[in-house]
Formats: structure tokens, C-alpha cells, sequence
């Protein structure tokens, strides 16, 4: 088998508020709003949880009882949109915590809700040059949505992380294509609190054009049909998008369900397709074919076609058991949590 | 008119979300269409006219006349081009301007066209922009933006007369079905009335499915005099009349806010003027910026009764096969509202119905009508067309 995933962690903060609790106290119709974005909930991060501790959580979880740990992880890549400091790497933070320093590289990415797909491509990278035995690539992200704006309804907090390498593979990459433009559909400037976005101009000419580009693109030069795949994943800002994607490319809910988690707990950014992935591998069968495709804003996609080998038993994780047992919030505390109210 | 007036081309984009299209690119496109459709060379044109609601304030571009000159090619023919601005309305009267042009003997080749670029802009300033057309002063600072004002109107008519929720959503359901079969159309697919009833409230009892989309899009036409038309084709198609009125730019300071005057004004002329009445025409293209909008035009157009016009639209009355069909080519709520292109894309649309090649035909269609407004009704332009030389 060729390099691929060797084990993987998801962590999603408990913490809920549902549409219409949003909608309340904006004045808006949750029905319809659950209607247009096929979202039923969102997660809240705790009021000390950030990036770096979501990372660090999904990083100890992706190596427990696995082959691999600290000490053989020769890169962390962390993706994120929300990383804590402006300056300083979020991915030392994680380094530190699952013991792989100082004998590594590692960097912070940023490339909207894919920079952990890169992540991980540019670990796939190292692994197969030889230069590593394994990386690990996180996207994680405490995502930020302005108080009214249409992005508070999805904006959540959650995190993947996945350790990359050629040995104890429990799932093989055949191959990843990336389809890149500069596309300005969502953007949050130096300094500025909460992102912009161009609307509509976020769907056809964003999200779907590129998840479609990589998409397309993967599978001829695999000479393969949707219904080559058990499972597919995609980028989940919300509900609808990934279900309009995948069945504009051919593929059906049933191959697409087990890695829609945007329904309950929202557009986690960086680590929403990741999570999907996640769910997905939770579920895999010893030969089944997954196709899992990342969105960014700014804009790019990276698709990946993948193969579950022998030993995903072991490395499954339960990320969707964990959602059993959560905490729904008001808005009031919601805010508190965001900190979006403060104590003077 | 001094002399009639004919219309020997027409051409137009697709309307919907042209994300890699520009403003001049929109124009050029359907200029050529229309010139290729008349097959009118440059160099034969006398004059233009453009319509244009706000590029000013939607792509930061002013003096677009010279600009669509230029871009066309004909700025080195030294044509004179004028911007003609009346809100939503632009389009139609530049379409006016065209044929009184023409009627005048100041020109004999005249381009009406029609182009708005709207979706560089994100919702909230295209709101503001498309404000611009309602009183600023006394409406819009206090709330009352075009949807707001409809709102109202449409309150008031349910109020007075009976006109129920469903009625409304069956003007969006008609229109939707017209425009499966309009590959210009931004909506080709069909809604339900209960679809368009579970879509947020824009301004109650408005929902998003009652409004037209922002569009960007462009329509020309090729007007000549009537005695030449058939040197330049087969099938003219006559502009029987063309009219215009005003009326308070606020709402509030009506005769009636259940009635636009100023269309009812414009098409009394109009149909005086073309000697025809609204039993006569065979179809209409109406200015249904929101549902509510195409209740009254069905009413001061004179095809149905006042109070009427919901139960005129929610019983077939105004669907194809019915007794006056109305936006045959799926209006301003399914082509899509690229605010100076619409009223001249109404003429391209009654024209391919009186040439019998529209993609949901009028049986026999020999009258047609377009009606084109101005923000909440300020300026009404009223056409009449037909497919014979009038007597």
C-alpha cells in the first residue's frame, strides 16, 4: 500500500445553539432559514477553547492507541482561519502538547476552509519524498460570523487532525488534485474581526467551480465514475451546498450522508470537510473507495481519492457518539462563549 | 407620429449572474445580436439611445452612452449616443426616445438599448442603488424602500379588495412556467405556490419569491421607418404607439395607492393612439418587479376589472391560452430585472411573439403590449406593437 492515512482524531466542542435561538433574537424565520441552509444547529466553542486547544484535542485523539506518536511525527501543518496569534504558530502549541518536538517542522496555514487539506498534501508531500516517516495535518477553527450576518447561522468551532505516512496505512491516497483561481468570495483583512463574503458570488462561481474543477479533474485522470465510490465527502458551509455538489457530479445521498455533519453542527471552516472525512472513515469498510473533496474561499479545492485498508477497525474513533452528549445554549451565553459580550 | 415606425431587429444576453461578464461586454453582445438580426451595418446608424438605471453607482461608471458608442465601434462613426435614466423604466423610454427619433425624421437607423450590471454589488448596497428610485427624502429615510412601498400597495389592495396571499404567489408560479421554455430566462425551473410561500419575508406580506432577482443583462433593439422596414426584413414588427406618464414619486402623495396612474395615463394614450382597446391586445409584457405589481398592471392596463386582477392571474385569465396573456416570456420575476435592460427586453420579447418564434408562443399573436415602470410608479411607458402595418 501506498502512503495515506495511518490514523486520524476528530473533536467537536459540545456545545449547541440551534437556528431558531439565532433567529429569535434576530427577528428572522428560523423555518426558512433552516430551509435555505439545511442547518438544524451549530457548535459553540467553550469560553476557553480556541484553535489551538481544538488542534491539540483532535491531535491526542488521532494518536491514541495508534502506531504512530509523538516522537515519529516529523511535521504538523495546522490550517486555520481563526489561529490565536497573528504571529506565532499555532502548530508549536501542537508540537509541544503530543510531544513532537524539537526534531520537526511545522507551520501554520491559512487558505480559508482548506487550508488543512493543504496541510495534508504538503505532508503526503514530505512522506512520499522520503524526507519524513510521518506528518500530521490539522484544519481546525473557532469560525467567526458578524452578530446578524447570514454566516451566524453556520459559523461553528470544531477540528480534525490527521497523521500522514507509508507505513500502518489505513487508508491509501491513490491521488489529489487541486484546482486553484483567485477568486475574492470571502475574506477577513488584517485586523478586522469577522469576514466578509460576496453573497451569492460565495456559491456558483466559488464553492461549486472549484469543488467541481478538482473534482472533475480527479476522477478522468482515475478513469473513474462516481459509482466507483462507497462513501464522498465535501466541504460543508452548510446543508445544501455539499448535497447540490455531490449530486451535480453524480453522486447520491447515500454515498454522501455518513459525512454530512453540517445539518448538526455547522460550517466548522477548516475542519469541516476534515470532520466529514472523519465520520466517514468511522463507518469504512476494509475496501471501500471514499472521494472527499475541500472547498476554500480565495479561492481552491483539493479532491482526494482514497482506499480503506486492513486496520481501520482499530483506528476508528466514535467522533459521531460524541454527539450524544452536548449542552444547548441561549443566545446570551452563546455570545458569552464568542465573546462577543465581555465582562468590563 | 409623423411617420410610423418600425422594428426590424432585436437581441439581447441572457439575464442572471454574468460573474465574469462586464457591464460593456453585456452591451456589445446584444448591440451586435440585434444588429446581426436586422442586418443593419454600423455605419447605417443615426442614433442611440441607452437605457441605464445606476451604473454610477453600481460599477462606478457615468457618461455609459459614450461608453456603449464607443465599445460598439461607433464612436469613430460619430454617432450620437444618449444615456436615457428614468429607474427601472430606462429601458422603455429609451425604446421611446428611439421611435420618436425616428417618427421625427431626425433619423432614420436608430439602436434602443438596454444594460444593467448589478451583481458586482453585494445586497445591501444593491438595495440602496435600487432605493434611489423611490423618494429619498420623504420615503426612503424613513424605511420605505421599493419592496417596503410594495408591501404597502399590495396590503392595501388585499385590504380593499379581497386579494388573497395565494393569488399573489400564482403570478410567481405563472411566470416561472412561462420562462421553462425562454433559454434567455435567469429562472427556467418551476416553483409551486407553496415554495413561493415558504421563501423569507422581504417586507411582509412579501416574500423573496414575489420579487424579481438582481440581474445583469442587456436587450437591444434596430427601429427604422415603417416604409422601409421590409428592406431590412420580412417579418417588421409596427410600433402602433408609444406613450409615457408620471405621477408622484411618493406613494403617499397618490390619488390611490392600489392604481399607477401613470400607467393607466400612459396606456389610455396609447391605446387612443393605436386605435386599438384591451380586448384587442393578444398579449403583454408587464412590469411584475414584484407579484403585486403585475395584479395592478393587469387592472390599469384595463384587462381586468380594479380589485380584480389576482383573481384575473389565479384563474388562468392571464396565462398562455387564456383570455390576455401576460409575460408569456416568464417577466421580470423569471427572466430576471436588469433594471435599464427590461423594458427594452420586453420589446425583443413582443417582437419574437408577433413573429410567431417566441420559445412559449401566443397562438396568432397580432397585438402586443409592453408596460414598464419606474420604481413604485413615477414613470409608466406603454407600447403597443403589432405584426401589420397599421391603417
Amino acid at each position: 500500500m501506498g502512503a495515506g492515512i495511518v490514523s486520524y482524531g476528530g473533536y467537536v466542542p459540545r456545545y449547541r445553539i440551534r437556528t431558531e435561538e439565532i433567529a429569535r433574537v434576530w427577528g428572522d424565520d428560523a423555518d426558512a432559514i433552516k430551509g435555505g441552509l439545511r442547518v438544524e444547529s451549530k457548535s459553540v466553542p467553550d469560553e476557553d477553547e480556541d484553535t489551538a486547544t481544538i488542534s491539540v484535542e483532535a491531535a491526542r485523539r488521532a494518536l491514541e492507541g495508534a502506531s504512530v506518536d509523538g516522537d515519529d511525527i516529523g511535521a504538523i501543518y495546522v490550517g486555520s482561519e481563526s489561529h490565536p496569534y497573528a504571529v506565532k504558530p499555532t502548530a508549536t502549541i501542537v508540537g509541544a502538547a503530543v510531544g513532537a518536538t524539537p526534531l520537526m517542522t511545522a507551520a501554520d496555514m491559512e487558505f480559508a476552509c482548506k487550508a488543512g487539506t493543504a496541510g495534508v498534501q504538503a505532508a503526503l508531500g514530505l512522506v512520499e519524498a522520503g524526507r519524513i516517516d510521518n506528518g500530521m495535518a490539522i484544519g481546525a477553527d473557532v469560525s467567526q460570523g458578524a452578530p446578524g450576518d447570514a454566516l451566524e447561522y453556520s459559523a461553528a468551532a470544531g477540528g480534525a487532525a490527521f497523521v500522514v505516512g507509508d507505513e500502518d496505512v489505513v487508508a491509501e491516497v491513490e491521488d489529489t488534485v487541486s484546482y486553484t483561481s483567485d477568486t475574492p468570495d470571502f475574506w477577513r483583512r488584517e485586523g478586522e474581526r469577522y469576514p466578509q463574503h460576496g453573497e451569492r458570488f460565495t456559491g456558483k462561481p466559488a464553492y461549486f467551480k472549484h469543488t467541481e474543477g478538482a473534482s472533475n479533474e480527479l476522477l478522468e485522470r482515475l478513469d473513474a465514475e462516481p459509482d466507483d465510490y462507497d462513501h464522498a465527502v465535501f466541504h460543508q458551509p452548510n446543508g445544501k451546498f455539499p448535497a447540490r455538489v455531490a449530486e451535480s457530479l453524480g453522486f447520491s445521498e447515500k454515498q454522501y450522508a455518513t459525512g454530512l455533519l453540517a445539518p448538526e453542527i455547522g460550517n466548522t471552516y477548516s475542519g469541516a470537510s476534515l470532520l466529514g472525512l472523519v465520520a466517514t472513515l468511522d463507518e469504512a469498510e476494509v475496501g471501500e473507495r471514499i472521494f472527499f473533496a475541500s472547498f476554500g474561499s480565495g479561492a481552491g479545492s483539493d479532491a482526494f481519492s482514497l482506499v480503506v485498508g486492513d486496520g481501520i477497525e482499530e483506528r476508528r474513533t466514535g467522533l459521531c457518539e460524541t454527539f450524544e452528549d452536548v449542552e444547548h445554549l441561549d443566545y446570551a451565553r452563546y455570545a458569552k462563549h464568542k465573546g462577543k459580550i465581555q465582562e468590563e | 407620429m409623423l411617420r410610423d415606425v418600425a422594428i426590424v431587429g432585436v437581441g439581447q444576453t441572457s439575464f442572471g449572474e454574468h460573474w465574469e461578464r462586464s457591464f460593456r461586454d453585456l452591451f456589445v453582445t446584444a448591440g451586435v445580436r440585434a444588429l446581426e438580426d436586422a442586418g443593419v451595418g454600423g455605419d447605417e446608424i443615426d442614433a442611440m439611445y441607452g437605457g441605464n438605471m445606476s451604473a454610477g453607482q453600481f460599477i462606478n461608471q457615468e457618461h455609459v452612452a459614450a461608453l456603449i458608442a464607443d465599445y460598439a465601434g461607433l464612436a469613430s462613426e460619430r454617432v450620437p449616443a444618449t444615456r436615457v435614466e428614468a429607474a427601472d423604466a430606462s429601458g422603455g423610454l429609451a425604446f421611446r426616445q428611439s421611435v420618436l427619433d425616428v417618427a421625427s425624421g431626425a433619423s432614420d437607423v436608430v439602436v434602443a438599448s438596454g444594460v444593467e450590471k448589478m451583481t458586482d454589488l453585494g445586497s445591501e448596497e444593491t438595495n440602496d442603488a435600487l432605493a434611489g428610485s423611490a423618494d429619498r427624502e420623504w420615503e426612503v429615510f424613513g424605511g420605505g424602500n421599493v419592496a417596503a412601498l410594495y408591501a404597502l400597495m399590495a396590503r392595501a389592495h388585499m385590504d380593499r379588495y379581497g386579494t388573497t396571499r395565494r393569488e399573489l404567489s400564482e403570478v410567481a408560479v405563472k411566470n416561472h412556467q412561462n420562462a421553462t421554455e425562454n433559454e434567455y430566462a435567469q429562472y427556467r425551473n418551476e416553483v409551486s405556490a407553496e415554495v413561493v410561500e415558504s421563501t423569507p419575508y422581504v417586507a411582509e406580506p412579501l416574500r423573496a419569491f414575489d420579487c424579481s432577482p438582481a440581474s445583469d443583462g442587456a436587450a437591444a433593439v434596430v427601429v427604422v421607418p415603417a416604409e422601409t422596414a421590409t428592406e431590412y426584413v420580412d417579418d417588421p414588427v409596427y410600433v402602433e404607439a408609444t406613450e409615457q406618464a408620471s405621477d408622484s414619486l411618493t406613494v403617499h402623495d397618490r390619488r390611490d395607492v392600489t392604481t399607477l396612474d401613470a400607467t393607466r395615463k400612459a396606456a389610455e394614450r396609447a391605446y387612443d393612439e393605436a386605435g386599438v382597446t384591451p380586448g384587442d391586445v393578444d398579449l403583454a409584457e408587464v412590469h411584475d418587479s414584484y407579484t403585486v405589481a403585475e395584479v395592478l398592471a393587469v387592472e390599469d392596463l384595463g384587462f381586468a376589472e380594479k380589485g380584480e386582477g389576482g383573481e384575473f392571474i389565479a384563474e388562468g385569465c392571464g396565462s398562455v391560452g387564456g383570455e390576455t396573456p401576460t409575460n408569456p416570456s416568464g417577466g421580470l420575476k423569471a427572466c430576471g430585472h436588469p433594471l435599464g435592460a427590461t423594458g427594452v427586453r420586453q420589446v425583443v420579447d413582443a417582437t419574437r411573439q408577433l413573429r410567431g418564434e417566441a420559445g412559449t408562443q401566443v397562438e396568432d399573436a397580432s397585438v402586443a403590449v409592453t408596460q414598464n415602470v419606474g420604481g413604485t410608479g413615477g414613470t409608466a411607458v406603454v407600447n403597443v406593437l403589432s405584426d401589420r402595418r397599421s391603417a
